[in-house]
């Protein structure tokens, strides 16, 4: 009796990127809340927030910046190349791509390291003592930019797993879809950035 | 009859695995719907369990049982479990993921390997929150709203069930993704948008609110462990944050919410209201839209919660209008409903007696949300035991019968046998009676005073504390004899055959239980759901 009947294997690719597209939405909303409640907090400690972001380096975020619209441009060039067939450009392109998402890590790394060289983060004596609009400032800016980075992270695993089915031939010119959807999703984490490095770093 | 639907049915075979693994890897829409209902029936009678122990504790004035401590912890348990647990993936996730695919001619949803895996975020945040009661320094006591800057305070365990929360909004978002790409890239060919059936279409626009509304509290929630865990302040006033702020964001997707819980349980009675009467359904068009304008009305109404939390009069009055503006779809629906029946051979059958429970209640429930939902009455009546038993008639009386019926509605298809009907109607007797008994004293006492979730109180209170402890026993009594009913006969009930009820829906022309693959061939559709001659 309990032998087994296989479901009928139904591809559709307009589905699948439809659900990337609305998964999509629902990570913006997620990132709405935060831009709500730094949108509240900068209309009431506007001089705090003023003096709060003059501390972030500036420098690094430019650099960041310029890492991430990089590797969204290498992205959607494997995109088009895998759809030209060249298989082997398309394995080059999605390592630059990682490449840039664990250079675009390191900095961070750097960044954040400096700011807990100067005793500035969350729970520390240091923030404690400050403006509580500069403490709130930092505050967002250690989460929103943490969430951020997990999304990196997560992003790079995507682009991986991507990446060796494309090498062992699971996603190929015909079958690109999972590639573009990825490839969406790290334009995504790139257009959350675009918006973080202003509101963080530039509005001062 | 004989029984080789049921041993050719999905009930038997598996997709890829056999035996138990057949159910737990399976990506069968319908066998991911029975496991949802198989956790959420267990996590009903969990909730339902401390919901009696509140009672048993406010059965006399003062301390009998338990502590102020443990009463705030059951309190809090009874609302994660039944709010996140139960209510919340209720009717989507079990008669959304059983039917729905079937409704609309399709073998099954757009992204099945995803609808296995909601399913285990699901188990996932269900364990954080059976965890969150025993982990760390006692169970949770904020409430189910963890409102802030309490829950940031409070010694309790409060980061397992906030994290729990999280997680299963991740599980219902990804239900509501699926669906909505379901029902736009899977319906039959002829299936236009207006001859879908009304239960997808509630479901459809469920989803939209599960998909837009979730994120913005599931960053909330992990606003308040950042704050719990970092210091960052967002809504401690000690720290620079906005107490009020954690109420709005909370609110924002807790009220559309109420609409995740209640537009699917529409969705069935709009299902089984032209079955029962077997007439075509009155106002195809109207309750579409109303349903729609639900999911979009419902989005602007969360300030109403807050009335007395400090808002500006400008605020309070246009969320007050909204609200009653949002009353008007779900009034429609009423109307339909009532004019469907209108001229109808009505078959008083169990799933109908439900439905006339549901409507019943639901329209207590409605009417006592606008005496909450206008400026002046609010004050009177904010925070008591009319807020309770208003959303007790909502969320039970509403969402849970509507959930009942849908039991007794769709258990021939899903297992192809019949229960007993007049036991059936007993425990539709026994759980109304005693639903009834349990909650409309709350209503009086909350008039005059009586505050909700307060472990003690004043005498004069004393007469609809007794009421509804016997109330709640009547429940359990109608609860004991339905379970056992359905629990049998889903083994040894009567072979029930394709089309019981004489159903016009998509899933009525197929076998019961239905095979693994739904169809042999996917049906052509050239006329509405609800064409009875």
């Amino acid at each position: 009796m309990e032998n087994s009947i296989s479901h009928t294997e139904h591809r559709d690719d307009t589905a699948s990127k439809m659900g990337m597209w609305l998964f999509i939405f629902t990570e913006l909303l997620l990132f709405g809340g935060l831009f709500i409640v730094y949108a509240v907090y900068r209309s009431i400690y506007p001089d705090d927030f003023h003096i709060a972001a003059n501390q972030l380096n500036t420098f690094i975020g430019t650099i960041n910046t310029v890492i991430l619209l990089v590797s969204s441009m290498t992205v959607a060039m494997s995109v088009t190349a895998l759809r030209t067939g060249n298989k082997s450009l398309t394995l080059k392109l999605l390592a630059t791509t990682i490449f840039l998402a664990f250079l675009f890590l390191v900095n961070k790394y750097f960044e954040w390291g400096l700011k807990i060289e100067h005793h500035i983060y969350p729970g520390s004596e240091l923030m404690l003592t400050l403006k509580r609009g500069e403490l709130l400032f930092f505050g967002l800016y250690y989460f929103m930019t943490a969430l951020h980075a997990l999304h990196i992270i997560v992003g790079m695993i995507i682009l991986l797993v991507i990446y060796f089915k494309i090498k062992s031939g699971r996603v190929t010119k015909d079958d690109n879809v999972l590639l573009e959807n990825g490839g969406l999703y790290w334009h995504l984490v790139d257009l959350i950035w675009i918006f973080l490095f202003p509101l963080l770093y530039l509005i001062t | 009859m004989d029984i080789s639907a049921i041993d050719n049915s999905f009930l038997k075979h598996g997709t890829k695995y056999k035996g138990i693994l057949g159910w737990l890897m399976s990506t069968d829409h319908k066998r991911i719907g029975l496991m949802y209902m198989y956790a959420i029936m267990i996590f009903f009678v969990v909730g339902g369990l401390l919901g009696g122990l509140m009672r048993l504790e406010l059965f006399r004035p003062g301390q009998d049982y338990i502590t102020a401590q443990t009463y705030n912890a059951v309190f809090t348990v009874h609302g994660v479990i039944m709010i996140f647990l139960v209510v919340i993936p209720g009717l989507a996730a079990v008669f959304g993921n059983i039917l729905m695919p079937i409704m609309i001619g399709a073998r099954d949803v757009a992204f099945p390997k995803l609808n296995l895996f909601s399913f285990y975020i699901y188990v996932l945040g269900a364990i954080l929150a059976i965890a969150s009661q025993f982990l760390g320094k006692g169970a949770p006591d904020t409430g189910w709203t963890f409102y802030a800057p309490y829950s940031t305070d409070t010694n309790t365990n409060v980061v397992a069930a906030v994290l729990a929360a999280f997680v299963l909004g991740f599980s219902s978002i990804l239900t509501g993704l699926n669906f909505i790409v379901t029902i736009h890239r899977m319906r039959a060919p002829g299936m236009t948008w207006f001859k879908m059936p009304l239960f997808p279409w509630s479901l459809y626009a469920t989803a939209w609110i599960q998909l837009l509304a979730t994120p913005i509290v599931g960053i909330t929630l992990l606003m308040i462990i950042a704050e719990r865990w970092f210091k960052i302040g967002f809504f401690d006033p000690n720290l620079g944050g906005d107490p009020i702020l954690f109420q709005h964001l909370f609110w924002i997707y807790s009220h559309p919410a109420v609409y995740v819980m209640i537009l699917p349980a529409m969705g069935v009675i709009t299902e089984i209201i032209p079955t029962f009467s077997q007439k075509r359904i009155f106002g195809y068009k109207a309750i579409v839209f109303s349903s729609v304008a639900i999911a979009a009305v419902g989005y602007l109404v969360w300030g109403h919660h807050m009335y007395t939390a400090g808002m500006s009069t400008t605020a309070r009055w246009f969320f007050s209008l909204l609200t009653f503006i949002v009353a008007v779809p779900s009034a429609i629906k009423v109307f339909n409903w009532i004019s469907t029946m209108y001229k109808g051979s009505i078959n008083l059958q169990p799933p109908f007696y439900f439905t006339m429970a549901f409507v019943f209640n639901f329209m207590i429930g409605g009417l006592t949300g606008l005496v909450l939902g206008s400026l002046a009455t609010d004050i009177h009546v904010h925070d008591t035991a009319f807020v309770v038993a208003h959303f007790h008639y909502i969320i039970f009386g509403g969402m849970g019968f509507a959930f009942l019926a849908a039991i007794h509605y769709w258990f021939p298809k899903i297992y192809g046998r019949m229960y007993n009907n007049k036991l059936a109607n007993i425990s539709c007797a026994f759980i109304f009676g005693g639903f009834t008994l349990l909650y409309f004293p709350q209503f009086i006492i909350g008039m005059q005073g009586m505050p909700r979730r307060y472990f003690d109180y004043l005498p004069q209170y004393e007469w609809a504390q007794v009421f509804s402890f016997f109330g709640a026993i009547v429940l359990a009594v109608g609860v004991i004899i339905m379970l056992f009913n359905l629990i049998k006969s889903a083994r040894k009930g009567a072979i029930a055959g394709p089309n019981p009820w004489n159903g016009k829906t998509l899933e009525w022309t197929i076998a019961s239980p239905p095979t693994v693959e739904n169809f042999e061939e996917i049906p052509v559709i050239t006329e509405g759901p609800y064409e009875y001659k």
